[in-house]
């Protein structure tokens, strides 16, 4: 993006990200690609989108973003508030990697544009845990080896915790219907099952 | 997603100016919007954000009617209580659409507004009319196993895709808009078109006119109701064929019946003459049989989807028995 005042607002760019993610090779070789993009003037044809600015929570905590209008949540989480651990896998609302808590009731994050969360309250998997506390279903994720490679995690926690605060799921086939909007590649479903089980029992 | 301005609006009128304008669209959820933004299929040059709107309610009015605002999301519709207990279809019909996630997002507005998912017209490299208008349908010479057997025409065989509107069409509901000329109430079966020569037009909304709120008319027999979806999964995916149901029964008979299609015509169908047929009969396998016949009569499958006239029939029938056991 060539307007500079919103990075420096939320904090970040792409290029800090990478920097940051300590991707020096890959650093190395898109150095040049970067520094003509930097150098690359819009087509006037072509409106640039226009700027939003949120105010919202994050975390607990107050943020002001100053994002264009087609930044979804995910995106703004990830590559502007530094904020990985929401995990972005289709990007289409259909495999749940993304979820993230609004207002207490889980959302995809990926089909949400930043702008619609004016006043939202989001909590994210770097939310859940109190200091070194884990949550309680990040607590029984592990206990029962919920997960295998781990991508889809923080999406499958985050709709587990959903699932238990919304309270209408009780028996197993109805919890594996209430999670059918996470999808796990390696099949660890059954583990989920009985880990969001166990928080059931002692919520 | 190609570049948009973005206004938040606070009050109905407010929406509605910024809503006529050229390239403009209302956002609420979101949910199918910017989905089909990311792929380059919707294109607004303008999207007003309408959720500060006081639009979130759901009132039980004097008369029994249930007004639902257009901002109620999904999930709060299908628990609301007076749901629950009096229309167990529509709980039933939200509940077997999408994941907790979309439900939690999207509105009921936005739910009546949804655009097929025929494959098709999700991807930009292939001819689709409600896409692109005039450019043909590559579906009726494609693969077509998912889409429409009924209400379909030489231009367009994508499938209505939403559960919810199958319950609310079957309960008679009113569409309630404001516009730029004002308030309308529309009924359910006016709302939405058959796609006919101009599939890109897929409902009666005006430019600018806002869905302000549904409004589900008292029925003293909903309570015995219900919706069967048959899909190829067994949660999170569209419906092949599904019904929506309601039975007016005394003496083991029929008094009447509403019945309701989905995942088989262009849009929401009502089956009125198989209603008519089925009012009088006894309650049993034989009269909701022919019920079925009578409801697919006009159905015209294509290569892939000759299957779903038997299947639509076997989920009525299916519907139609669950409803009647209901105690």
């Amino acid at each position: 993006m060539d307007n500079e005042s919103s990075p420096k607002k939320t904090g970040t760019t792409r290029r800090d990200f990478l920097a940051q993610m300590g991707l020096t090779g890959a650093g190395l070789t898109l150095a040049p690609l970067l520094s003509k993009a930097e150098k690359h003037i819009p087509d006037p044809e072509i409106p640039l989108p226009s700027m939003v600015t949120t105010h919202l929570s994050i975390n607990g905590k107050s943020q002001t973003l100053v994002l264009e209008s087609n930044v979804t949540l995910l995106d703004a989480l990830r590559e502007r508030l530094h904020m990985p651990g929401t995990k972005k896998g289709c990007d289409h609302g259909q495999c749940g990697a993304c979820t993230v808590l609004m207002n207490g009731y889980r959302i995809n994050s990926c089909l949400c544009l930043a702008g619609l969360c004016e006043g939202a309250e989001i909590i994210t998997i770097e939310g859940l845990s109190k200091g070194e506390d884990l949550h309680p279903m990040q607590e029984a994720f592990l206990k029962h080896d919920a997960f295998q490679c781990g991508y889809c995690t923080p999406g499958q926690i985050c709709s587990a915790v959903g699932l238990v605060s919304e309270g209408h799921a009780k028996t197993d086939a109805e919890i594996r219907e209430a999670m059918s909007g996470n999808i796990c590649r390696c099949g660890a479903y059954h583990n989920i099952l009985e880990a969001i089980k166990e928080v059931q029992k002692t919520a | 997603m190609i570049p948009f301005s973005f206004i938040r609006t606070k009050d109905k009128e407010t929406a509605i100016r910024d809503g006529s304008v050229k390239g403009a669209k209302f956002i609420a959820g979101g949910t199918n919007l910017v989905d089909l933004m990311k792929l380059d299929i919707e294109k607004p040059d303008r999207l007003v954000d309408i959720n500060a709107l006081e639009l979130k309610q759901i009132e039980v009015l004097s008369n029994g009617n249930i007004r639902v605002g257009a901002l109620v999301k999904n999930t709060a519709f299908a628990y609301h209580p007076e749901i629950i207990k009096r229309y167990p279809v529509i709980h039933e019909a939200i509940l077997s659409g999408a994941s907790a996630q979309l439900r939690n997002m999207a509105s009921t507005g936005g739910n009546i507004l949804q655009r097929t998912r025929c494959y098709y017209f999700y991807d930009t490299a292939f001819a689709c009319n409600k896409r692109e208008p005039g450019s043909g349908c590559s579906a009726i010479i494609g693969y077509n196993r998912n889409h429409a057997i009924l209400g379909t025409s030489e231009h367009c065989i994508a499938t209505h895709p939403s559960d919810l509107c199958v319950a609310l069409l079957a309960m008679d509901t009113i569409v309630l808009t404001q516009g730029p000329k004002g308030k309308r109430s529309i009924p359910f079966s006016e709302f939405h078109l058959l796609p006919g020569t101009t599939p890109h037009i897929e409902n009666v909304l005006q430019k600018g006119e806002l869905i302000t709120a549904i409004e589900i008319p008292a029925l003293h027999f909903s309570n015995r109701s219900c919706y069967l979806k048959v899909r190829d999964r067994a949660s999170y995916e569209f419906a092949l064929a599904s019904a929506a149901v309601a039975l007016d029964i005394s003496g083991g008979k029929i008094n009447q019946s509403r019945i309701a299609l989905g995942g088989v015509g262009t849009k929401p169908w009502r089956a009125l003459e198989a209603e008519k047929h089925l009012a009088g009969s006894d309650i049993g396998q034989e009269a909701f049989r022919k019920t079925a016949d009578i409801a697919l009569a006009s159905a015209k499958p294509h290569q892939h989807n000759a299957f779903k006239t038997e299947l639509a029939k076997r989920t009525l029938v299916r519907a139609l028995m669950t409803a009647s056991e209901i105690a």
